[in-house]
């Protein structure tokens, strides 16, 4: 017997309801990337930018723009994911999935699906916030759209994983403080690594974000460090390699089932 | 056709407390069947085996002969679960609450939305379908939680202690309620410490206690099984040596001006009273030992042991 039926309407649910819950508190979620990156386009794009100079042959402010949004997109739909199965979780109504018929890879999908949703919903929001202070020509759509859209799908994962494992509210906020702003940092959003020496150039290639970055760059403005398939193929792989983490966690029923 | 099915269940949590110890259960398809037993006694996660939530050690569960681990989700599809816990998120109203609930089990929003009205209708919460749920009274919150439970309209309802908490009135509506709902059709397992709701509401029953089903009959069997009953005596003096009436059994007490009196069925009290008065004791409040659960089971597990040895 076929439930994809079921499945459709089970998913689509989970679906709305994230994008439903991030959109009602958007003061929380959607304005303070707008306003950060407002801020970081002032300071580093026009008051510290212009006399920094050329970067790679474009502007500061334009050499940065791509790293900057891709650091809102990594961080909300890592947040999105992370606060709200971590609420679930909290206050318990993940039960009211988990005592459905849903396969766990349904309801995983449907996170997932949230995390992108508000991760390509900040994108957009400082995009338009950067273009006040830059111009921005699309060098490739389609790899400017991929790359979003697997990252969205790679921290969605990561957020997923931290909110089983958390225990207490602090606990979502440790992973994004220790390991994933330093990554963004250092993940090439204010510098190209060509300016790095040797040691510190291989360093940053065990980096993931420096991938997505420079990926995502090369979409926009067409420059990048780093070979382009090779980025799209890491990326790939962290994906499949959280995914499958995911599911087993989902399927041992760590954090949830007792 | 059985609506449940549990054979040889044991469950061991993962701190290695042993919580059921091989538990078989059978609950027929039209039932109204209690699982009654004291705190910790294994009824939640017996629940929790059926609804997915407590990962079972071993045995096997089949709802409507759906196995719950080869047919997931027909079997789910079938359940209804009131947990003994609020389990809502308190910033959803209880409409969002119940239509989503809905689309998890495939119900698509046209249908979701015909029956929340109806349900939350039946259960006096249409007026309060877009409140936040954390403003409801805690009688809402569950009375929500069966409104939730029955939107997809399930074949077994499952309530994990629906009254604990809750006032006498509200207690009647709801079992005024689930009689309705059973009568219908819905095959109904409730747990509860009560005898009394047992008692007032189901047919079958098991006994559980430390992990064990220690009986398993119609709650009409199970009653006549209470051949005693244990009264309170409160009498006009201190009592220094117990009286020996023919007939009956008394005990002492702390206070020496309380008396405990065991009447089997056939005895009468009046009898106990002229007995009484007869050594010159004169009563002067009495009253039913209330916890006749506890009764029950200090007689079932007498007689366990006594089968035991
Ligand atoms: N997650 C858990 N880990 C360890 N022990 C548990 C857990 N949940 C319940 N228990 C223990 O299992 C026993 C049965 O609990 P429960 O099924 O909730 O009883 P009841 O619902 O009959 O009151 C209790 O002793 C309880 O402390
Ligand atoms: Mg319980």
């Amino acid at each position: 017997m076929s439930h994809s039926n079921l499945y459709l309407t089970a998913f689509s649910t989970i679906v709305i309801k994230e994008i439903d819950r991030f959109t009602r508190i958007w003061l929380q979620t959607i304005i303070p990337p707008a306003i950060s990156m407002a801020l970081y386009f002032l300071i580093f794009g026009n008051l510290i930018g212009t006399r920094i100079g050329q970067m790679q042959g474009f502007t500061y402010v334009q050499f940065i723009a791509p790293g900057l949004i891709m650091m809102s997109i990594i961080n909300n739909s890592y947040a999105n994911v992370v606060s709200s199965f971590f609420g679930a979780k909290f206050q318990r109504h993940i039960e009211e999935m988990l005592v459905a018929p849903i396969p766990n890879i349904i309801i995983l999908a449907g996170y997932i699906v949230g995390g992108i949703a508000r991760g390509l919903l900040v994108g957009i929001v400082v995009t338009i916030v950067a273009l006040f202070f830059t111009k921005l020509d699309i060098h490739s759509f389609a790899i400017t759209i991929g790359v979003v859209v697997l990252s969205c799908i790679l921290f969605s994962l990561g957020g997923f994983i931290n909110a089983v494992f958390a225990r207490k509210f602090d606990d979502i906020s440790i992973i994004p403080t220790f390991i994933l702003t330093p990554l963004i940092y250092l993940g090439g959003v204010f510098y190209s690594i060509d300016l790095l020496p040797d040691f510190w150039q291989n360093a940053s290639k065990l980096n993931p974000i420096l991938y997505i970055v420079n990926a995502f760059r090369y979409g926009i403005i067409g420059i990048s460090d780093i070979n382009i398939v090779s980025a799209f193929l890491i990326i790939i792989l962290f994906i499949i390699i959280l995914f499958s983490v995911c599911l087993y966690l989902l399927n041992t029923g760590k954090g949830i089932r007792s | 056709m059985k609506a449940l099915q549990i054979t040889n269940l044991e469950k061991t949590y993962a701190n290695g407390f042993h919580a059921l110890k091989g538990i078989d259960l059978e609950v027929s398809q039209g039932d109204f069947f209690a699982l009654l037993g004291p705190n910790g006694a294994g009824k939640s996660t017996t629940i929790g085996v059926i609804t997915t939530l407590v990962r079972k050690t071993s045995g096997k569960v089949t709802v409507f002969d759906f196995d719950l681990d080869t047919k997931m989700v027909e079997a789910k599809s079938m359940i209804g679960i009131v947990p003994q816990e609020i389990n809502f998120s308190q910033f959803e109203s209880p409409l969002e609450i119940v239509l989503n609930q809905g689309g998890y089990y495939g119900i698509k929003r046209k249908q979701a939305r015909e029956r929340a009205k109806k349900y939350l209708t039946q259960l006096g919460l249409w007026e309060k379908r877009n409140d936040p749920s954390r403003t409801l009274s805690g009688g809402m919150k569950r009375r929500l939680m069966i409104a939730r439970a029955l939107i997809h309209e399930p074949q077994l309802l499952i309530l994990d202690e629906p009254t604990a908490g809750v006032d006498v009135e509200l207690r009647r509506s709801m079992w005024q309620f689930l009689r309705d709902i059973n009568r219908k059709g819905t095959t109904i397992l409730l747990t509860t410490h009560y005898l009394e709701e047992a008692e007032s509401l189901c047919r079958n029953v098991a006994i559980i206690d430390r992990g064990q089903i220690i009986e398993n009959s119609s709650i009409r069997s199970l009653l006549s099984k209470m051949h005693f009953e244990t009264f309170i005596l409160d009498v006009d003096r201190a009592i220094e040596t117990l009286p020996l009436l023919e007939g009956f059994t008394l005990y002492k007490t702390e206070d020496d001006t309380v008396l405990e009196a065991v009447i089997s069925k056939g005895q009468n009290l009046n009898e106990l009273f002229t007995l009484l008065s007869e050594k010159g004791i004169r009563i002067i409040s009495m009253r039913n030992k209330s916890n006749r659960l506890e009764e029950l089971f200090v007689r079932l597990l007498d007689k366990n042991n006594r089968e035991a040895i």
